[in-house]
């Protein structure tokens, strides 16, 4: 799997209560890749292996269904996902004008993630928050109503934030 | 005792509306305070409904945490001076007045957290009506009476599936409800399970009953956590008070209720791609025959309608087919949610009677444009669906006349655009869409929708070629034609419509290598009028690139091979003197 990046030394331990619940029900795989990628954050491909394994689903429907879904990950993700809604009312109120001042600031574009392992950019479809648009998502704080400049802020200061606390 | 309620949607949050109920809360308010779900004014987010003991309203808008105080001042002591400023004024009092609410009703008035608030309202009434007075078969012809078709969008008869699914052979039947709402732009179906999750849920087990269904599922967009949250909470409330389970209302019928999250893909919007993954498969559509009602979810007879249409249901059972009937035209009965968006003045969560024009909608609800710039279109149903133009506003909302303009009513996506969006821009941003969204199962839908983006592409980049207009309406055309579902099959929607009402923009780009709503920026040019320059170097230093060099008090000039297009000088200068071709 070329989009997989870690096989990493993963506690796959983690996992069994999961398993254990879902394993022998049919129909759950999406189920299971939902809760193993809030566990790891990402989908590494041990994990993935260890899902076919205790389910008994062949490894090669494991990562067809994991790599159909938009919302599962291969790679870790920044400490801030930037989840930037590309809906029509976004795009219509300028959304593109913000990816690309994401690039000019972080360098990074949809899918990428900052050498410092900051800032993850993701495209999404529609947040569904038309009426504040252009929006976008960090973790879990929504900004709506913005321009260039906003943009330039939140980033700025979101850094500021993150450069604190490694101090602290 | 007076109640207060902060509107709590996703938008209500995103505008802030949980800070100011936690700002609230450590005031010294002297009243009930309560959570409610949209009430559907998002342009004015977060508001907040503060009832007097005679249940009279009074609505604060764009509240921020800081006025919390003032609030409180106001309702414990009656004096609204300190919040004149938040007070809703009359002209946006308007967007809601127009409105018939059915599928909404509850929105934005109820506790989506509190059971007990829904009861309150008439809840579960219908539900217990169905269930003691009246057959499946009774249900079924209310539903045909009043007669409700899919709001999904393809708006095929409710009754005529109901009908099907019940006559299906087999004890094992399932009713599935689709909540995997993917349209951008739409946002009707979250928040309706967001601010009154048990009106899906009783419209779900009057569908369940009807058909005969043990089980019942909703398969919800993992995008909406919200809705889920909400929606798994008034699961728990509707087990511990026997209205799902075994024998609910003592009538021996019994259904079981379950939600099921999406993980991401427009294509189980499709009603047999969704069964396959509600199966944990990949998200691809089955060939059509056998229909779902005959073969469905683990190949057992299944039904599966919208949010909006199962939240139509209890109403139609409390108050009859007819009552319903009368609202709407002959050929679409009932009303229509839609989600306002765009250059929109007031955009937000609208209900209305079938039959209104879009004109009414878009000005006297919504307010008209937010920018100076002309009203342009209005983009209906999404990748699927496709613009109405300005002269032809006057078009009725109605299945079989938006269906004739070539956009399709669509789930409820509404969105505006004034003359500075360019139409091959937005057909080429809905092929960009579902060219990632193709399933990749048939050929036509696959390769065709990559090559139309490919075209579109082009056209934007300047590099569009004679006959490239035809060679796109030959391949929409043979999309449409070949494509297995409804995504292949309307997939081309946005390119045909943008192509038959604004043909003179494609040429445009083709032969002019001109871009007339200034939007591609390929195609775009900036320069400095000498005229109107008096060299304040204002521009030069904005400039990221440093494409613009000129001697203060002179003429400024911009290096057209250095400028990168990002419209910068143009905000920044103070005299016009920065044009854009």
């Amino acid at each position: 799997m070329s989009n997989c990046c870690s096989c990493g030394n993963n506690d796959l331990t983690l996992l069994n209560e999961t398993l254990e619940h879902y394993a022998s029900v049919p129909g759950s795989l999406i189920t299971i890749l939902q809760k193993a990628q809030g566990i790891y954050g990402y989908l590494p491909a041990d994990v993935l292996n260890y899902i076919s394994d205790k389910t008994g689903i062949p490894a090669a429907k494991v990562f067809g269904v994991a790599t159909f879904y938009t919302q599962f990950r291969f790679k870790p993700v920044g400490k801030y996902l930037i989840m930037l809604c590309q809906g029509t009312a976004c795009h219509v109120n300028g959304s593109l004008m913000l990816e690309k001042t994401i690039f000019d600031t972080l360098g990074i574009k949809d899918g990428e993630t900052t050498a410092d392992g900051l800032f993850t950019l993701k495209n999404v479809a529609c947040l569904g928050c038309c009426s504040l648009s252009p929006v976008m998502m960090v973790n879990d704080e929504t900004y709506g109503n913005l321009t260039p400049e906003k943009v330039r802020q939140i980033l700025a200061h979101l850094r500021e934030e993150a450069e604190k606390e490694a101090q602290e | 005792m007076k109640t207060v309620k902060v509107g709590q949607g996703s938008c209500g949050i995103s505008a802030g509306a949980a800070k100011v109920y936690s700002a609230l809360e450590k005031t010294n308010l002297n009243a009930k305070l309560t959570v409610t779900g949209c009430i559907g004014m998002c342009y004015l987010e977060p508001i907040v409904d503060v009832y007097d003991e005679n249940g009279e309203l009074t609505r604060l808008v764009r509240v921020s945490e800081n006025d919390a105080q003032a609030i409180a001042d106001f309702v414990n002591t009656g004096d609204a001076s300190k919040v004149k400023k938040l007070l809703v004024c009359e002209e946006d009092s308007l967007f809601l007045k127009k409105q018939t609410r059915i599928a909404l009703r509850g929105c934005g008035i109820i506790n989506p957290d509190e059971i007990d608030d829904y009861v309150e309202n008439g809840g579960y009434t219908a539900l217990k009506k169905a269930l003691t007075e009246m057959t499946p078969e009774s249900v079924i012809e209310e539903i045909k009476i009043a007669g409700l078709a899919g709001r999904g969008g393809a708006g095929f008869p409710t009754w005529f599936k109901w009908n099907a699914a019940r006559a299906s052979e087999g004890e094992e039947k399932y009713l599935i409800c689709n909540a995997d709402e993917g349209d951008p732009g739409a946002f009707m179906d979250r928040a309706v399970i967001e601010s009154n999750p048990h009106n899906l849920i009783e419209g779900m087990l009057i569908g369940a009953y009807a058909i005969g269904a043990k089980e019942a599922i909703v398969y919800v967009r993992a995008e909406y956590p919200l809705a889920i949250i909400r929606l798994e909470r008034a699961i728990e409330q509707v087990k511990e008070n026997g209205i799902v389970g075994e024998n609910i209302f003592g009538s021996g019928f019994s259904c079981s209720f379950r939600i099921k999250a999406g993980a991401g893909a427009f294509v189980c919007g499709e009603e047999t791609a969704l069964i396959e993954s509600l199966e944990g498969s990949r998200g691809m559509p089955r060939l059509k025959p056998p229909f779902p009602a005959q073969s469905g979810y683990w190949r057992k007879p299944s039904n599966i309608n919208n949010v909006e249409t199962f939240a139509n249901v209890s109403w139609i059972i409390e108050n009859g087919g007819e009552e319903f009937a009368k609202l709407g035209t002959p050929d679409s009965k009932g009303t229509k949610v839609f989600a306002i968006t765009g250059k929109i003045k007031r955009g937000g969560l609208v209900e209305i009677p079938m039959g209104m024009k879009i004109s009414d909608v878009i000005f006297d609800i919504g307010g008209g444009m937010k920018t100076d710039k002309n009203f342009k279109c209005v983009q209906l149903g999404g990748p699927s669906g496709g613009c109405i133009p300005a002269d032809m506003h006057d078009t009725e909302i109605d299945y079989k006349k938006l269906s004739a303009t070539g956009a399709i009513m669509g789930s409820g996506g509404m969105v505006v655009m004034d003359e500075s969006t360019c139409m091959v821009g937005m057909a080429r941003f809905f092929l960009d869409f579902t060219a990632k969204e193709s399933c990749g199962k048939c050929t036509h839908c696959r390769i065709g929708t990559k090559r139309l983006l490919e075209i579109l592409d082009r056209i934007c980049k300047g590099e569009g070629r004679e006959g490239d207009i035809e060679l796109l309406e030959e391949t929409c055309n043979e999309i449409k034609a070949g494509a297995l579902c409804g995504l292949g099959q309307t997939a081309p929607n946005p390119v045909l419509t943008t192509i038959k009402y604004y043909r003179d923009e494609y040429e445009a780009h083709i032969k002019e290598k001109r871009c007339p709503a200034g939007e591609c920026i390929d195609l775009l040019k900036y320069s400095i009028n000498p005229e109107k320059c008096i060299g304040c170097s204002l521009c030069s230093r904005k400039c990221p690139v440093g494409a613009i060099t000129g001697e203060i008090k002179k003429t400024f000039t911009i290096d057209n091979e250095k400028c990168i297009k990002c419209g910068q000088c143009l905000d920044a200068c103070r005299f016009g003197a920065v044009e854009k071709r």
